[in-house]
């Protein structure tokens, strides 16, 4: 499987400035691509096209030549940074974590969910048992690439070895193709296969 | 010393179960710290250890259901609201966690210069922090997270701090602007003003401060000065501070296993222990603040 950016640019109207401008890149399964550059140079807009969240406004996103699913499971899924943010606050854990398929226990053990959770709400958890959620209710069998926005800055050094510890291991059985950005020069190094300086390949005036 | 916090307890009061009665959850336990003028003191932890709890009870920004125990002083003097009320935004200044923090309907060079500041130090902070002028016109869902960020630090440094108190300053910035930031706090703090930087990029706080604090479910495990933890774990005292520096990416990235308990299930003795590779009866007592090698350590083991 592959998934490709193919020219792609995007702005959010015609009058404001380029964010992404003429960006190409392809990430392959199995591989772990880092995605670094400056805060600005827009790596969490490229991320959301990617995940088909925004649509570019020049050239096209590409999951093995044809466009995203519009219907059904999409098998390009994303993780954010703030955990706290992505899940229905008035929502408990068990639902949140099941909103689109079941996770089974052998998976919940690995990442670390305990059960006595599921009868939590989102404000009776830390960021890092919450981001726990947001991890396994993506991980589906159907997911194909795993977009991750900054997902551990926000969660303490073991937290976040544990997080991508179990990640990477699971990328690997599934030969899942993973998505990393980060401000981290440390930890791409230790998850990516492959790093790309968002620099080099996006072609805008750095105006910031 | 400019900030001086004595065995502060803060716990929520909440609803039970059955929804009928209330009882109390406390996440700070009998915490002490104090920071002084010229220095930063790093906090660092576990997510969810209650470390910006800390900083909301120093600014009184606790929501309504929360109690305090415990004496919070400022500059000797008990800081209490009425005088924290005076003195906030201009002696003290506060870098929130989320950028969630600003108005979203007011512009944020506006933001910035706030009650007390002037357009034209807005400009020269703007400057400082790479903000194109254009940027004071603007609101803040137009700004990228890294500039949503510095417009947050432009506005603490708008005043002239004693006391600063950064929760979570860097993510979100890359690398040097994150350490420009850190080094601005050293300069603040070398020009006699006190920072308590409240941090999970550890590996940066470490080339500004001067002590460390290491945060776990509610207490500070162990304090240290910042040389022993650029020394490498063997110089640390606790068993959680040391996993801590080995988990780094770039030491062996090694987690241990298991999360810290939960505010309402609390172990009796040790908070750790369960993660422990030490662990043993002693563990079961109060774990007391000693001093260990220049250092406070909360760990029976600790050497």
């Amino acid at each position: 499987m592959q998934l490709k950016a193919d020219h792609v640019s995007f702005r959010y109207n015609q009058a404001d400035q380029w964010i992404l401008k003429d960006v190409s890149l392809e990430f392959h399964e199995g591989e772990r691509v880092g995605i670094v550059g400056p805060s600005g140079y827009g790596k969490s807009t490229l991320s959301k096209i990617l995940a088909g969240y925004e649509n570019p406004s020049e050239g096209r996103v590409l999951l093995d030549e044809a466009p995203l699913p519009m219907k059904g499971f999409c098998p390009v899924q994303m993780i954010y940074q703030h955990p706290e943010l992505s899940v229905n606050p008035r929502w408990k854990m068990k639902k949140t974590l099941t909103e689109c398929w079941e996770p089974p226990q052998e998976l919940l053990d690995r990442i670390g969910i305990e059960t006595a959770w599921f009868t939590r709400w989102p404000a009776e958890l830390s960021g890092g048992e919450l981001q726990r959620f947001c991890i396994a209710r993506v991980l589906s069998p159907e997911t194909k690439f795993l977009i991750c926005d900054e997902i551990t800055t926000m969660l303490d050094v073991i937290t976040q070895a544990q997080i991508w510890q179990t990640l990477t291991g699971i990328a690997q059985e599934r030969n899942m193709g993973m998505i990393v950005i980060t401000h981290n020069m440390a930890l791409a190094e230790k998850v990516c296969t492959r790093i790309v300086d968002l620099r080099t390949v996006n072609h805008i005036e750095p105006s910031e | 010393m400019i900030l001086d916090i004595n065995d502060l307890v803060v716990s929520f009061s909440m609803y039970q179960k059955n929804g009928f009665q209330k009882g109390n959850l406390e996440v700070i336990h009998k915490l002490s710290l104090s920071v002084d003028r010229g220095e930063i003191v790093a906090v660092v932890g576990s997510s969810g250890s209650g470390k910006s709890i800390l900083a909301h009870a120093v600014l009184n920004l606790l929501p309504k259901n929360a109690s305090t125990s415990g004496t919070i002083s400022y500059k000797d003097e008990l800081l209490t609201e009425k005088r924290l009320n005076g003195i906030l935004g201009r002696e003290i200044a506060f870098i929130p966690q989320s950028v969630d923090y600003l108005d979203p309907v007011m512009k944020v060079g506006k933001q910035v210069i706030g009650v007390f500041g002037t357009r034209q130090r807005q400009r020269e902070l703007f400057q400082q922090y790479h903000l194109p002028q254009n940027t004071e016109n603007k609101y803040p869902f137009q700004l990228s997270g890294g500039m949503a960020r510095r417009i947050l630090i432009s506005g603490a440094m708008m005043g002239d701090p004693d006391l600063i108190i950064a929760d979570e300053p860097t993510p979100g910035l890359d690398t040097a602007m994150a350490m420009e930031t850190l080094k601005e706090f050293r300069r603040m703090a070398d020009h006699g003003a006190a920072v308590l930087l409240i941090t999970h990029d550890i590996d940066l706080a470490l080339n500004v401060a001067d002590r460390v604090s290491v945060f776990y479910a509610g207490t500070i495990v162990e304090t240290a000065p910042t040389q022993d933890f650029l020394a490498g774990k063997d110089a640390l005292r606790h068993p959680y501070s040391k996993a801590f520096i080995d988990a780094l990416p770039q030491n062996d990235f090694r987690p241990i296993s298991g999360t810290q308990p939960y505010a309402g299930n609390l172990p009796s003795g040790c908070l750790f222990a369960d993660r422990c590779h030490l662990r043993d009866d002693s563990c079961a007592g109060d774990q007391k603040e000693r001093e260990v090698r220049g250092g406070k350590v909360r760990c029976i083991h600790a050497t």
